[in-house]
């Protein structure tokens, strides 16, 4: 119950006075997982829209793939990146192990299946309707996926935002390929998990707080922008 | 200039699994005046008219038009489709209209000048930066044939484009149709409104099980329809 209390006095402290610690961690946070949203988003949503409007052989294996992967455990997606990372590993000579970089990738490797998945859902509902509406007006595949996603762009903002979700939320691969140096790639999570570690659960507990705030900003500033931009376009 | 028609039916068919749809018709469809497709729901009019715009593909007989490759660039295609029920992009009017040019390759600027146009001649001149979800049901079907007609096909297949809609929006949709016809555009149209069959002229191709069992111009089956169901169909009799 103390922790509690402490907890929120702590939280209250770090988000009213000025804490240019503070303000580099929750920076570096929003840097890392909007950056790894957007690498994730660039292959992620055209290859949902693909698998929404075509039928290919192992079309399938790819659905359930992307699928399965959204539960790919971060600890398993970072140990394999710091292989594929580390020195004498295949990407070594990237220099990227141990810096924000390489918290995006492992991120972006995280958020990817889940932007492919939902989206393959949410469009394929949107083909269902569009579908022979855009072959009568002779739309290749390619003009197809380029309609539906501009089409489905208030549902896909949505998926992006369970990706960001995903990946503000995620620790265990930043950890291993970021390495949680202060000031350096020290994010909201690892910090978090450091102080647990090192029995400061008031402040543990604050940054915890501070999290859930950050979070709830971006999508009620997301909802925000969906709205409007619904009230224009429909 | 190359002519798409006439559009040749060998015997077409069209089958689900073991049941057939469209059972062998033999027809050929030439230029002029509108042809209306009519029959009970269930003769298999919208199939027909699916195939014919090659959202189907028969699974029996043959299929030609007279000039396969379609027409040469800056005609138009050879032929568009409206449907029942049209679906908008959630755009504004003009983008919807412009839409499919743009697909066709036409710049951005002469897409938006041809759908302006297509707009204006079916009165939507006014609304066209209005997203095109919030039309009426009256307005979105002619919003559906400016999108079409702003495409200039040799051959426009309509498939009820009237069946959702209030008397007034419907009488309105059927100026445009007619002013299309009157375009130079081959109207094919299905219709289960027979006041609108009779109104519209053209000749009629009377659908029933999957075949065409009579046609005729318009005046001449309304007056005296030769086969016995489709007699019983002017008479309200003719079920599936």
């Amino acid at each position: 119950m103390n922790d509690l209390g402490d907890a929120f006095n702590a939280a209250w402290h770090l988000l009213v006075g000025p804490d240019p610690a503070l303000a580099g961690i929750v920076g570096l946070s929003l840097q890392v997982s909007l950056l790894a949203v957007l690498l994730a988003a660039i292959p992620g949503l055209p290859l949902g829209a693909l698998l929404a409007v075509r039928r290919f052989p192992g079309r399938g294996v790819v659905v359930a793939v992307a699928n399965a992967m959204m539960g790919l455990p971060p600890v398993v997606a970072g140990l394999v990146l710091y292989l594929l990372l580390s020195r004498s590993g295949p990407l070594g000579r990237f220099g990227l192990l141990f810096t924000p970089g390489a918290m995006v990738l492992a991120q972006a490797v995280l958020v990817a299946p889940i932007l492919v998945a939902l989206s393959r859902q949410a469009l394929e509902a949107l083909w269902e309707e569009y579908e022979e509406q855009l072959r009568s007006f002779g739309a290749g595949p390619g003009q197809a996926v380029r309609t539906l996603l501009w089409e489905g762009r208030f549902t896909l903002l949505t998926v992006l935002l369970a990706g960001f979700g995903r990946a503000a939320a995620e620790v265990g691969a930043v950890m291993i390929v970021g390495g949680n140096i202060e000031g350096y790639t020290r994010t909201m999570t690892t910090a978090i998990a450091l102080e647990t570690s090192k029995g400061d659960l008031p402040l543990a507990l604050a940054l915890g707080g501070v999290l859930l705030a950050v979070v709830l900003v971006v999508n009620g500033l997301a909802q925000l922008l969906r709205g409007a931009a619904l009230q224009a376009a429909r | 200039m190359a002519h798409a028609l006439p559009l040749r039916l060998n015997a077409l068919r069209y089958a689900v699994g073991a049941t057939e749809i469209i059972r062998g018709i033999t027809l050929e469809l030439r230029d002029g005046a509108p042809s209306l497709l009519v029959g009970p729901n269930g003769a298999g009019k919208s199939v027909l008219l699916r195939l014919l715009h090659g959202l189907l593909q028969p699974t029996g007989g043959a299929l030609e038009w007279a000039n396969p490759s379609g027409r040469p660039p800056g005609l138009g295609p050879r032929d568009a489709m409206v449907f029942q029920r049209p679906v908008l992009l959630r755009r504004s009017v003009l983008a919807n209209a412009a839409y499919p040019l743009r697909l066709l390759g036409h710049s951005r600027a002469e897409a938006a000048l041809r759908a302006e146009a297509a707009l204006e001649r079916v009165g939507l001149g006014r609304l066209l930066h209005r997203p095109a979800r919030r039309l009426s049901g009256g307005e979105q079907q002619r919003l559906a044939l400016a999108r079409a007609w702003a495409l200039a096909p040799e051959v426009l297949f309509l498939d009820e484009p009237t069946a959702a809609l209030d008397p007034a929006a419907s009488k309105s949709v059927e100026a445009i149709v007619v002013a299309i016809a009157a375009s130079g555009t081959k109207v094919v149209m299905t219709t289960h409104d027979l006041a609108q069959a009779r109104r519209l002229g053209g000749e009629v191709l009377f659908l029933h099980h999957g075949r065409v069992l009579e046609r005729a111009e318009s005046q001449a089956f309304f007056a005296g329809p030769r086969t016995e169901e489709a007699a019983a169909f002017l008479r309200g009799e003719l079920f599936w």
